[in-house]
């Protein structure tokens, strides 16, 4: 499978005109094709434990005939092939409920090519993870260490009956993985659209030199604490408010917060959804061109995502964020970025030595960046990552879950010492709501979801107040 | 070929190429969902996927090669690279891995089924769900929702010991939801759960669920809920209903029981457990009410097999007996590791994902009370059912759950509805406080449980009745 192939499109054009041919010109049919190479080396109790690879291929297809609409797929070696799959779809569409809400086909429209992918990232073989797996446990120290190396390869083809057709590629790697010692972990994670910009040596120093800083937490009382937040978990609040917020269905259900012209976040805050800001395919399964698109300008909602089905819903178009859940669940920006502070002499490195304290906190800011934000704090909450998120309640998307990874008491824009993971209960927009955030950081780091094809983007942050709700005791 | 002989020709090239042990599995699964919104279907759509994996292991590290094709080449070409994958893992080794014995087994095991799902006509499915949506739009739901869902899987097991096992497992279930809308909140309410009632079962599971029957009352409780008080702060008894016990038992007790979990081996994602080995027998888990049991035998439960994807014979073990923990979930691998002499508790979603433990069926056997009984005993506290969230530790000892609906209970008596309530704990401190239990036992399915990295769908069962808890912290707030 190279560039040049056109094999996926092939094939997308080959179901569509089966569908034409056996359901007849007024049949609408779209095709998404995707060949993948998937592969992830995971490592516990610093070795490698787990080891797998898949090759795959899967047609989706979506019919819409005489009112009715119905959707399959097939994945790997259906027995019958494609025609198989195209009956299969066209028996069920002639039997499916009346579909009023159908919103059409993606007219026949420009789609940039994919953005530069790496074939060598796509192909990677298990050495080549293997090798980093082996950089990040030597770089540890001799801690105990735990994690993943994946790389991953899409090749798509899109066609449907509207004469609208595309293709693209995408290839991508990451590394996620923690440092453990009595106790207390530390954690590094990085996505890449090259396996080679992947540095194991350096994630794994990361990692170790965070849990060693965590060791011997103490328990602090729950209440609300001004906190600085890293990347990893500002990236939560990403994936929050992208999945309940700028969801347009949810935004057309009045489930979620987003007001689109209204000022609902801190001024200090910039959310873009860029799927072409690294490796990623050019649109989306409903053949919808992909594009940058801002959400919130300077704090204010601009806007919200949409698939066809939602939009049309909304009186909106579509944003090209269509996926097989969206139907359901809604269309979901899954390449958001925080856009870091440009300006504010906010994050000189100058604070990065003071707020390092040889204290019981030493080395847990191993950034400049952060530890430029951890100075300005006098006292609060330096956390490295949230977990066990879930909705308590969706309309204020009030979350509730716990740190993980690494907390620490700052006191005088110092970090004092470690502390044990509390709980919270937090809603995500009045965390970062006017006059809430004090300050955005100026790098960015690119985080990966627990799915390829997805990442988060976001420098620290730091933050007046944050709920928290229970200490480790309960 | 028949899928025995693609899977053994995968083995045997994994063997071939210096695997000292393999086994491959071919896995055929059909999957058909409807969701309907409003009175009108929302999404339908039929899934058919149908591979190879196979895994290999060379020396004392593990590979895994899925495929999408079931001819001869490609299964040697993919037990090949099973074993290249495997020596690759060598790089980082770990301690040397054993496996548990298990006899080679020629076995066929099929789940029981009286009304095909997939052979009920699409019409009749989508008038169900267009039904009970229409019903709760008219009891003004601002949001009705409702979802059936069906999985077929017929699968194949060959290992290099001599295992050659065939399954056929058919699991459907359905549920709806109505959703009011408040001035800045949203109530829900669903019926049985909010994603459904699932099992290994056929569709006669959907119409014993009555949809259309509880439609107008989950729409009207909905729209209740928007103005009912909240739930008190504080600590206080607390009555859970059976659905949302079998949510406790799932986070709190299912995933701390993983054995693959306690030994480290899910450290960077999923997390590791409270429990050490070394108390297994001894460790005071919950109160003398609590006995819980791993059964993946209990007829019609979403949890259940013939054997499981290590081609291990399904077996009920106690894992809390009398209160005190007493087993794991386990695979051959684990249960070597850990000194221990059963496995029976890995699976794979599919063809593509590697084997790995899993939750079977994990519930309560009865108590000696009824609902009833336990509100009568009540002078004070809180009922809860319904899950609407719920977030545990990555050790899997502090969580915080949200439900669908509360009841303030005084003095013997179910009174005001409560919203948003919420109680919160330490998982063996809040099972040591389980004071009556009832013999109303539901196995409720979960279909939706995530673990393992690529991700992986689990789908488990949890046998569950209505409990009381003593001094329970509820009624956090943001």
């Amino acid at each position: 499978m190279t560039a040049a192939d056109d094999a996926e499109l092939d094939v997308a054009g080959q179901v569509v005109e089966l569908v034409t041919r056996l359901a007849g010109p007024g049949a609408q049919a779209e095709v998404l094709v995707t060949r993948a190479e998937l592969a992830l080396t995971r490592f516990a109790n610093s070795a490698i434990h787990q080891n797998v690879a898949e090759s795959g291929m899967e047609i989706q297809l979506r019919v819409h005939l005489a009112g009715r609409t119905a959707a399959g797929s097939a994945h790997g070696a259906v027995p019958g092939g494609l025609p198989a799959l195209v009956e299969r779809v066209l028996a069920m569409v002639r039997f499916a409920p009346t579909d009023p809400a159908w919103p059409g086909l993606t007219p026949p429209v420009p789609v940039a090519a994919s953005p530069e992918w790496d074939a060598a990232t796509g192909y990677a073989g298990p050495d080549e993870r293997a090798a980093l797996v082996r950089a990040f446990v030597d770089a540890a120290g001799g801690l105990e260490t735990a994690g993943y190396c994946r790389t991953a390869l899409h090749a798509t083809g899109f066609a449907n009956s509207a004469g609208h057709a595309a293709q693209g590629y995408a290839a991508e790697a990451a590394m996620d993985g923690i440092a453990r010692i009595g106790g207390a972990d530390g954690t590094a994670r990085h996505w890449v659209d090259r396996l080679a910009d992947l540095d194991g040596a350096e994630l794994g120093r990361r990692a170790a030199t965070k849990a060693r800083a965590a060791a011997d937490p103490v328990e602090l009382p729950p209440g609300r604490y001004p906190v600085v937040l890293e990347p990893a978990a500002v990236a939560d609040l990403l994936e929050n408010l992208a999945w309940y917020g700028f969801n347009g269905k949810r935004y057309a259900e009045r489930q979620s917060f987003a007001e689109p012209g209204v000022a609902q976040l801190d001024q200090a805050v910039t959310l873009v959804d860029d799927p072409l800001g690294a490796s990623g395919l050019p649109f989306d399964l409903e053949g919808t061109p992909a594009r940058a698109l801002t959400l919130v300008d300077a704090g204010t909602t601009t806007a919200v995502v949409h698939d066809r089905r939602s939009a049309a819903e909304s009186g909106a178009e579509s944003t090209g964020h269509a996926w097989a859940g969206s139907a359901t669940f809604g269309p979901i920006p899954r390449n958001l970025r925080l856009v870091p502070s440009g300006t504010a002499g906010a994050a000189s490195t100058k604070g990065a030595g003071s707020a390092n304290a040889t204290g019981g906190g030493a080395g847990a800011v191993t950034d400049a960046d952060t530890a430029a934000l951890v100075s300005r704090m006098g006292r609060g909450l330096l956390v490295s990552d949230l977990w066990y998120t879930r909705v308590l309640e969706p309309k204020r998307l009030v979350v509730t879950g716990l740190t993980r990874n690494g907390v620490w008491l700052v006191e005088d824009g110092q970090v004092t010492r470690a502390v044990r993971d509390l709980r919270f209960t937090e809603s995500y927009p009045r965390a970062l709501g006017p006059g809430a955030v004090l300050e955005v950081g100026r790098r960015s780091v690119r985080v990966p979801d627990r799915w390829d094809g997805a990442w988060w983007e976001a420098p620290s942050l730091r933050l007046a107040s944050w709920n928290f709700t229970g200490g480790a005791s309960g | 070929m028949s899928e025995f002989d693609v899977a053994g020709a995968a083995v045997q090239a994994a063997l071939d190429a210096g695997a000292r042990y393999a086994d491959a599995r071919v896995m055929h699964r059909r999957y058909e969902s409807m969701s309907a919104r409003n009175g009108d279907v929302e999404a339908l759509t039929q899934d058919e996927s149908l591979g190879l994996g196979v895994r290999a292991l060379v020396g004392s590290s593990w590979g895994f090669q899925a495929v999408p094709e079931l001819s001869e080449r490609a299964a040697r070409d993919a037990g090949h690279r099973a074993a290249r994958i495997a020596a690759a893992s060598g790089l980082v080794p770990g301690p040397p891995v054993d496996l548990i014995g298990s006899t080679p087994t020629t076995g066929s095991w099929s789940s029981a089924c009286e009304v095909d799902p997939l052979g009920v006509s699409l019409s009749t499915k989508g008038d169900l769900l267009v039904a009970a949506t229409g019903t709760m739009t008219e009891h003004g739901a601002d949001l009705a929702e409702g979802l059936y869902q069906i999985w077929d899987t017929a699968k194949w097991f060959v290992s290099s010991e001599g295992h050659r096992i065939d399954q056929r497992i058919r699991e459907c279930g359905a549920g709806i939801s109505a959703t009011s809308i408040g001035d800045g909140e949203t109530q829900r309410r669903s019926w049985p759960s909010h994603r459904g009632q699932y099992g290994t079962t056929g569709w006669e599971l959907v119409d014993s669920l009555d949809l259309t029957a509880h439609a107008a009352r989950m729409a009207e409780e909905s729209r209740a809920l928007l103005t009912a008080p909240l739930c008190p702060t504080g600590e206080t008894d607390l009555i859970l209903g059976g659905e949302q016990l079998a949510l406790q038992i799932h986070e709190s007790v299912g995933h701390a029981i993983e054995l693959d979990r306690i030994l480290g081996w899910e450290a960077a994602f999923a997390g590791t457990s409270w429990l050490d080995l070394t108390q297994l027998g001894s460790l005071r888990y919950g109160s003398d009410l609590m006995n819980i049991t791993i059964d993946p035998t209990i007829p019609g439960a979403l949890g259940s097999f013939g054997y499981d994807d290590e081609g291990s014979p399904a077996v009920k073990r106690d894992a809390v007996r009398a209160g005190r923990w007493v087993g794991v979930l386990a695979g051959r691998d684990s249960a070597a590791v850990a000194g221990l002499d059963y496995g029976g508790s890995v699976r794979a979603d599919g063809w593509a994902r590697l084997p790995m433990v899993r939750m079977t069926n994990v519930g309560l056997e009865p108590g000696p009370h009824t609902l009833e009984e336990i509100i009568a005993a009540t002078d004070e506290g809180v009922l809860m059912d319904v899950n609407r969230s719920w977030s545990i530790d990555d050790k899997r000892l502090n969580f915080q759950f949200g439900c669908e609906i509360g009841w303030e209970i005084r003095n013997g008596r179910r009174g005001r509805m409560l919203r948003n309530p919420t109680y919160t704990g330490i998982g063996p401190l809040f099972w040591r406080s389980m004071d009556m239990l009832s013999d109303e036992i539901v196995s409720w399915g979960t279909p939706n449980c995530g673990k393992g990295q690529p991700g992986q769908v689990g789908h488990t069962g949890h046998p569950a009745a209505p409990a009381r808890f003593r001094n329970v912290r509820v009624g956090v707030q943001a």
